[in-house]
């Protein structure tokens, strides 16, 4: 359950206030399929920020399944991070010295689990995403679609209750990029929150609800 | 985050960039192994000087005419000062503790044997001279205990002026002539070796009273005094000075003890070795700054990838252990190498010059190796201190 209570953010630019927020409020329902649409700059990508704790908004309020995040430090939102939230980027970010089943171990190694234990959750991760004979390919020996399909089995190998997508397809051709919508929509199916950013009018009218931004503001909210 | 993994991590990130790391560690390397070489050479000197020094016995004390005062004016300078003679060796044989006493004149002179002539060094002292330096006699025997003012004209010959003027001929009964005077050679001594440039095999002894009156002078230039192993070397120096002092009715020579000379001389020699050692660690610092450099270009080409890790619940401290960790890596990789550079190059060294061995000191080994890890944590903090505070939103852009 993800609420929001009238979330402002103000970038200053030299003596200049950027408005990237105003007054934004949303609730959202575990299991809920968002579309985030709205024009450039219209401030998509910092309420998504918000969102996952990577960005503190200016004034407002944020609860996360009954806590107030918001006012959380540094270190709890973190631990929230670690385990609620997944996040899956328009460029992949994937460490590119690292192989994909080493990309995908990574959020487990990094919370300290052990090596034996890792291997049969992201073997089984690689094969649900079909990538399970590129489990030694690192990232520049992959197709756009499956770095983002390791991504984003990454991302859901916490088992996040919510996953947070800034234009996942924007980097991707057509055909990667509806399957890429179809993976973030099973995930949705089986329970996960997902709130995607998207450019592309098709793939927000797939979305149970699209939010329009625009210049900071949520402007309408349509259920589909 | 298990250790093992934490190792795996930050070892892949060094490995990742094979050609500059391995020059980052070569800086290191480099400096570890110029401190460890230094260091060993710096020991290997001591151990010799020392070992030079205490070949004659660490129970010496030598008394020289003249007082050096803190001024720096020697005494022997002034025309008042009384010399040493051989009658004050007569009187410091007395005191108790004493085991022997030598006086000593030394000067340079032709010896002349047969056709053969050689310039060799003439020591002019008393029968005890063998005693107090250790010295063995090879053939015949050495001074006899003649009365210093009336001795004999007897020489023992040193090893070297032996060999060369008589070769594999007897010696022994033959007369030498030295400064246009006649000897007869009682004795030859074993090698002894050199002592600081000095040859003591190229020299030839004789009674004290007669080298006075080959050189010329009225007084001795030093008296060596051989004390009890038991007895404390500057209890014995006080006993000595005030027995002197008596005798001049002022403070006119200077004791040295060997203990205070050893004592002296290794304050030098550590002082010497920590100089080349921190002369090495100036590479090592420079080694440092290399980290620093590659750490800072690390940080700022993995900006994303900090973010990512931000993403995905990395604390900050995490993040700062991660690099931190990444520079004391590189700088232990490079310190084992300097190790091994440090101890193959004094090994190399101890083949090329056998007669001054570099001594690997463990302890310093152990510290340069300690150092390498501080100058990685040192150099490492400022680039991981960077990338913990970098912002989430930010470094996820930099990609
Ligand atoms: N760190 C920042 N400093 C200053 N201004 C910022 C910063 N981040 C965002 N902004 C401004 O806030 C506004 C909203 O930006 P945001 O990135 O959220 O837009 P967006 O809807 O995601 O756009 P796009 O579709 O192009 O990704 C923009 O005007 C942007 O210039
Ligand atoms: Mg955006």
């Amino acid at each position: 359950m993800i609420s929001l209570q009238n979330i402002e953010r103000i970038f200053q630019v030299g003596d200049e206030e950027v408005h990237a927020l105003r007054d934004v409020s949303m609730t959202a329902t575990d299991g809920d399929h968002i579309a985030i649409m709205g024009p450039s700059g219209s401030g998509k990508s910092s309420l998504l920020n918000i969102l996952g704790l990577l960005d503190r908004p200016d004034t407002g309020s944020y609860e996360l399944d009954g806590v107030k995040v918001s006012e959380l430090d540094e270190k709890e939102q973190a631990r929230i991070r670690r385990h609620k939230i997944g996040f899956v980027f328009q460029f992949f970010h994937l460490v590119p010295r690292l192989t994909a089943f080493d990309n995908i171990a990574l959020p487990l190694m990094l919370a300290g689990m052990k090596q034996d234990e890792r291997q049969a959750r992201v073997t089984a991760a690689l094969a649900a995403f079909g990538l399970g004979n590129r489990a030694q390919h690192r990232p520049d020996q992959l197709s756009g679609g499956q770095r983002q399909r390791v991504a984003i089995a990454r991302a859901t190998i916490m088992q996040p209750s919510v996953i947070l997508a800034d234009e996942p397809t924007g980097n991707l051709d057509r055909n990667s990029g509806i399957e890429v919508v179809e993976i973030l929509e099973e995930l949705n199916r089986q329970g996960i929150t997902l709130i995607m950013v998207t450019h592309d009018p098709e793939l927000g009218r797939r979305a149970q609800r699209q939010i329009l931004m625009v210049d900071g503001r949520i402007e309408r909210e349509a259920e589909g | 985050m298990q250790i093992q993994d934490f190792f795996r991590y930050t070892f892949n990130g060094i490995r990742a960039q094979r050609l500059r790391s391995f020059l980052t560690t070569l800086g290191i390397a480099v400096g570890i192994g110029a401190v460890v070489l230094l260091t060993s050479l710096g020991e290997g000197l001591h151990r010799f000087v020392l070992a030079e020094f205490t070949q004659f016995g660490t129970n010496l004390i030598a008394i020289n005419p003249g007082k050096v005062t803190t001024h720096g004016v020697s005494g022997a300078l002034l025309s008042n000062v009384r010399p040493l003679t051989i009658e004050d060796t007569a009187i410091l044989k007395q005191l108790p503790q004493i085991l022997d006493v030598v006086s000593v004149v030394q000067g340079n002179g032709a010896i002349k044997a047969g056709g053969r002539q050689r310039r060799a060094t003439i020591y002019g002292v008393d029968a005890s001279a063998a005693r107090v330096w250790k010295f063995a006699v090879a053939a015949g025997r050495f001074l006899p205990d003649d009365p210093p003012r009336s001795a004999r004209s007897f020489v023992v010959l040193g090893s070297k002026v032996r060999q060369e003027l008589f070769g594999s001929n007897q010696a022994l009964g033959m007369r030498i002539r030295i400064g246009g005077e006649l000897f007869r050679v009682i004795g030859s001594m074993e090698s002894k070796g050199q002592m600081l440039g000095f040859d003591l095999d190229d020299a030839v002894y004789i009674p004290a009273a007669k080298a006075m009156a080959l050189f010329n002078r009225e007084s001795l230039m030093e008296i060596d005094l051989l004390h009890t192993a038991g007895s404390s070397s500057s209890v014995v120096a006080e006993k000595v000075r005030k027995a002197l002092q008596a005798r001049h009715g002022k403070e006119d020579f200077t004791i040295t003890t060997q203990e205070k000379m050893l004592e002296i001389l290794g304050g030098v020699l550590n002082t010497l070795t920590i100089a080349v050692g921190a002369l090495g660690g100036i590479s090592l610092l420079v080694g440092g700054v290399g980290i620093l450099t590659i750490m800072s270009i690390t940080v700022n080409e993995r900006t994303g990838e900090i973010g990512l890790l931000r993403a995905m619940g990395v604390e900050q401290s995490q993040i700062l252990t991660l690099f931190l960790g990444e520079a004391v890596l590189l700088a232990a990789i490079g310190g084992l190498a300097g190790l091994g550079l440090g101890v193959g190059g004094s090994w190399l060294f101890s083949l090329a010059v056998p007669a001054l061995p570099a001594h690997i000191s463990w302890t310093y080994v152990a510290s340069a190796e300690l150092l390498a890890a501080f100058v990685g944590l040192l150099a490492g903090v400022l680039p991981a201190r960077r990338a913990a505070r970098l912002h989430p939103v930010e470094a996820l852009r930099a990609e």
